[in-house]
C-alpha cells in the first residue's frame, strides 16, 4: 500500500476537502485541524472527524453542495454520507 | 440461580448505538407499549425506559440510551449514556449487560464505539439490526467471525420480525443465567486521539474480514437525494413538505375536532339539565367540562403535527432538512443542527428546548433556546384555529388554497421569520467576535419508516399532552372559573354576573394597558391563565364569554367572539400570540437547561415586548384600515 502512495503522489496533488468542487472523489492523507476561523479547534476538531469515518485513506467524493456559497457539503465517506461545512472540512487533506 | 431468583431479581439492559441505528424501532418491539417516558434526575435528558418479561420469566429493565459514537461525553445526552454504560450515574443501575445496536448496513462507525464499550468492562452483545436491509443490498457479513474477531457474542436481528426479537428476550435470558461477575467502570479514561486512531484501524481490519460489501451503493438513496439536496428543488421540496404538513393539521383533523366539540357540548348540555342550577352546575358545565373540551378537542392536530415530525425522522429526511437549512439558518447565527429542536418547537417549545441538546457549543444553543419559543408551538393552534375560523372566511382563494389555512401558514412563517430575525439580533449583539461551531451529521439511507414505532411514539406524545391537559390546565381552568364566578353579583344586580367577579377587577385594573392593542378586559383577563399554558387562554376566553352569556355552550366561543371582537382586534390578538410571552412550563425548562433565572427572565422579557409592539401595530394598522 505504501508502494501505491508513493507512487500516486507524484502524479496527484494534494488539496484541503473543503476546496474540493463537487464531484470531487479522492482519498484522505491526513488530518490537519489547526486552521484558522474553525469553529472547534485542533484535538477537538481531529476527534469530531474521526468519530465521523474521515481517516487515513478513506475514500472521499462530495456528493452535494448547499445553495449558497456552496456550503455545506456531502461527503461520501467510505459508505456513509456525512453533511459537513467547508469551514471544517479545511482540515481534511485529500488527493 | 433458583426460580424464584429469576423472578424476583431484576435485570438490566441498557441500549447503546450510533443515531439512526434504527435502536429506538428495537426498544419499541422489545418493550411494545410498557414504556415510561421521563427526565433524568438533576438534568433534563430525556430518560426512556421500558420493561419486558423474558422466556423464563425474568423480569427486564431495559434502558433506551441516547445515541452516540463514542463515549467521550460531548454534549448533556452523550455524558448520560457514558455514565450509565460506566455504572456512574447517581440513582441508576448499572447494566448488567449492554445491547450495542449496530446499523448492519453502516458498520464502520459502530465497530469503533463497540470496541470503545468493550474497553469499559461492561458485558456486551452486539446486535445486528436491519440485517434484512444489509441483506438485500448485497452485504454479507460472516457473525461468527465477527463475534471471534470483537470478543464479543453478535446475535443479528430485524427490528420488526417478531422472531429476531424473540431471539434477543432468548439470548438475555442466557446471558443472565450465566452472568459473569463485573469489575466494569473503574480506571476507564478517555480515548487519546492515537487509541481512537487505532480503535478506527481495527474496526476497518474486522470489516474487511468479515464483511463483504456490495459494489453498488444504495442507489435508492442517491437517486433520491440527487433530488431532495439540489440546491433549488431541495428547497422546494422542503417548503412544499411543511406546506402540505400545516394544510393538513387544519383540514385532516376538522371531522374529528367537531365530533369532540359536539360531545363536550353534549355533555355540558346533559349536565346542566340533570343538575340543579348553581354553583355546583355552573362548576361543572362552565368551568370543567367547557374548559377540559376546549383544550382535549386540539388533541387531533397534535397528533398529525407529531405524525409528521416521526415520520419525516424514521424517512431519514430530518438530517436532510438539516443539510439544506444550515447555510440559511446560519446567516442568522443558527447551527444546522438547531433545525430539529426548532422544528420539534412547532410541537411543544419544551421538547424542543430539551432537544437542542444535540448542539454541544453552549452559544449555538442559548441563541437556540432563545428563539424556540417563536416557533408557533402547538399550543397556539387551539388560540389561531379559534380566531382564524371565528374571523377568516373559509373561501378557496386561487383555485384550491384554502384561505383558513393559508392564513395559518402565515401566521407560522411571522413565527419563523421574527425567530431567525431574534437570532440574528442576538448574534450580532451579543456574540459578534465568535466562530459557530462545527456542522457534522451524518445523512442515512432513506428507510421506510416502522408504523409500529411511530404509533408508539404518537400515542406517547398524545399522553403527554392529555396528562397536562389533566393536570396544569384543568387546574387553571378551575382556577379562571372560580376567579369568574366570586364573588357572585349581589342581588338584583343589572348586568352578567362575571362583571362582579375578580376576573372582571383584575381584567379591567390591567386593561388600560392593554387598550391601546385593541383588547377589552375579556381578554386582558383570558392572558393571565394563559400564561400557565397558551391554550388555556382559549378556555379561557369561553368561560369568560359563556359565564357571561349565561348558558352558551363552550364550542359557541368562536361565534360569541365574532360578535363581539372587531377584525382589528382580532388580528391583534393573533399578531401577540405569534410572540405571545411563552407559558410557565417553557419558561420553567429554559431556566433548568440554562442554569440561570436570568435567561429566564431576559426570554419572558423580550417576548413580552415583540408582543405588545406587534400587537400595537397590527391594531394600528388594522383601525386605520378601517377594520376597527
Amino acid at each position: 500500500m505504501t508502494v501505491h502512495q508513493t507512487a500516486s503522489e507524484t502524479s496527484t496533488h494534494e488539496l484541503r476537502l473543503g476546496n474540493a468542487p463537487r464531484g470531487f472523489i479522492g482519498t484522505i492523507v491526513a488530518l490537519q485541524p489547526d486552521i484558522a476561523g474553525a469553529a472547534d479547534s485542533g484535538h477537538e476538531l481531529e476527534r469530531h472527524l474521526l468519530e465521523m469515518g474521515f481517516t487515513e485513506g478513506a475514500r472521499v467524493e462530495i456528493l452535494h453542495q448547499g445553495a449558497i456559497q456552496r456550503d455545506p457539503i456531502a461527503v461520501r465517506v467510505d459508505n456513509i454520507t456525512i453533511a459537513v461545512r467547508r469551514r471544517e472540512a479545511m482540515a481534511v487533506v485529500v488527493k | 440461580m433458583t426460580d424464584a431468583d429469576v423472578t424476583n431479581e431484576r435485570f438490566h439492559l441498557a441500549l447503546v448505538g450510533a443515531p439512526n441505528s434504527g435502536k429506538t424501532s428495537l426498544f419499541n418491539a422489545l418493550t411494545g407499549s410498557r414504556q415510561k417516558v421521563a427526565n433524568y434526575a438533576g438534568v433534563t435528558v430525556e430518560r426512556k425506559a421500558g420493561a419486558f418479561v423474558t422466556p423464563a420469566g425474568r423480569q427486564v429493565t431495559l434502558l433506551d440510551l441516547p445515541g452516540t459514537y463514542s463515549l467521550r461525553g460531548r454534549s448533556p445526552d452523550e455524558e448520560i449514556t457514558r455514565d450509565v454504560v460506566l455504572g456512574k450515574r447517581p440513582g441508576e443501575a448499572a447494566p448488567d449487560l449492554v445491547l450495542c445496536i449496530a446499523d448492519a448496513t453502516n458498520l464502520r462507525l459502530t465497530l469503533r464505539l463497540i470496541l470503545e464499550l468493550k474497553r469499559t468492562g461492561r458485558p456486551l452483545l452486539v446486535v445486528l439490526n436491519m440485517f434484512d436491509i444489509a441483506q438485500r443490498r448485497g452485504v454479507s457479513i460472516d457473525v461468527d467471525a465477527m463475534s471471534a474477531a470483537l470478543g464479543v457474542p453478535v446475535i443479528t436481528s430485524i427490528a420488526v420480525k417478531k422472531a429476531g426479537v424473540e431471539q434477543l428476550r432468548h439470548r438475555t435470558d442466557e446471558f443472565a443465567a450465566n452472568m459473569p461477575a463485573v469489575a466494569a467502570g473503574d480506571g476507564w479514561t478517555p480515548l487519546s486521539l492515537s487509541e481512537m486512531k487505532a480503535l478506527q484501524r481495527e474496526a476497518d481490519r474486522i470489516i474487511r474480514e468479515t464483511v463483504t460489501m456490495p459494489t453498488k451503493p444504495d442507489t435508492l438513496t442517491t437517486r433520491v437525494d440527487a433530488v431532495v439536496l439540489h440546491p433549488v428543488a431541495g428547497l422546494a421540496i422542503l417548503a412544499l413538505i411543511l406546506f402540505v404538513m400545516f394544510q393538513a393539521v387544519f383540514s385532516w383533523a376538522q371531522p374529528l375536532m367537531e365530533l369532540l366539540s359536539d360531545s363536550f357540548g353534549a355533555l355540558g348540555t346533559l349536565v346542566a339539565q340533570v343538575l340543579p342550577e348553581g354553583i355546583l352546575q355552573s362548576f361543572l358545565q362552565n368551568g370543567l367540562i367547557a374548559g377540559v373540551g376546549s383544550v382535549l378537542v386540539f388533541l387531533p392536530q397534535i397528533i398529525i403535527i407529531f405524525l409528521f415530525i416521526l415520520l419525516l425522522e424514521d424517512f431519514g429526511y430530518m438530517a436532510r432538512a438539516a443539510f439544506l437549512m444550515d447555510r440559511i439558518m446560519g446567516g442568522a447565527g443558527l447551527h444546522g443542527r438547531a433545525f430539529i429542536p426548532l422544528l420539534s418547537s412547532f410541537a411543544c417549545a419544551i421538547p424542543g428546548i430539551m432537544a437542542t441538546r444535540v448542539i454541544d457549543n453552549r452559544r449555538d444553543r442559548l441563541t437556540t433556546i432563545l428563539i424556540a419559543p417563536l416557533m408557533t408551538c402547538s399550543a397556539r393552534i387551539p388560540v389561531y384555529t379559534l380566531i382564524i375560523s371565528a374571523f377568516i372566511p373559509a373561501e378557496t382563494v386561487w383555485g384550491w388554497i384554502n384561505l383558513q389555512g393559508l392564513v395559518m401558514f402565515g401566521l407560522y412563517v411571522a413565527g419563523i421569520g421574527s425567530a431567525l430575525a431574534a437570532s440574528f439580533v442576538i448574534k450580532f449583539f451579543m456574540w459578534r467576535d465568535y466562530q459557530p461551531a462545527p456542522f457534522m451529521l451524518e445523512l442515512p439511507d432513506y428507510k421506510l419508516p416502522r408504523l409500529k414505532s411511530i404509533a408508539i411514539g404518537v400515542t406517547t406524545r398524545a399522553k403527554m399532552f392529555l396528562q397536562r391537559a389533566g393536570t396544569t390546565i384543568l387546574s387553571m381552568m378551575i382556577l379562571i372559573w372560580f376567579l369568574a364566578s366570586f364573588p357572585q353579583a349581589p342581588a338584583g344586580a343589572e348586568g352578567p354576573a362575571i362583571n362582579y367577579s375578580l376576573a372582571a377587577m383584575i381584567g379591567k385594573f390591567l386593561e388600560p394597558f392593554f387598550a391601546p392593542l385593541g383588547f377589552n378586559w375579556q381578554i386582558t383577563v383570558a392572558l393571565i391563565p394563559g400564561m400557565a399554558a397558551r391554550e388555556v387562554a382559549v378556555g379561557a376566553l369561553g368561560t369568560v364569554y359563556a359565564i357571561e352569556g349565561g348558558k352558551e355552550a363552550a364550542d359557541a366561543i368562536g361565534q360569541a367572539l365574532a360578535s363581539k371582537w372587531s377584525l382589528a382586534t382580532a388580528l391583534s390578538f393573533l399578531a401577540w400570540f405569534i410572540f405571545a410571552p411563552q407559558c410557565a412550563s417553557t419558561l420553567a425548562v429554559i431556566r433548568r437547561e440554562t442554569g440561570s433565572t436570568k435567561w429566564m427572565v431576559v426570554t419572558f422579557l423580550y417576548m413580552f415586548a415583540l408582543a405588545y409592539v406587534a400587537s400595537l401595530i397590527t391594531y394600528t394598522v388594522a383601525k386605520a384600515a378601517g377594520l376597527g
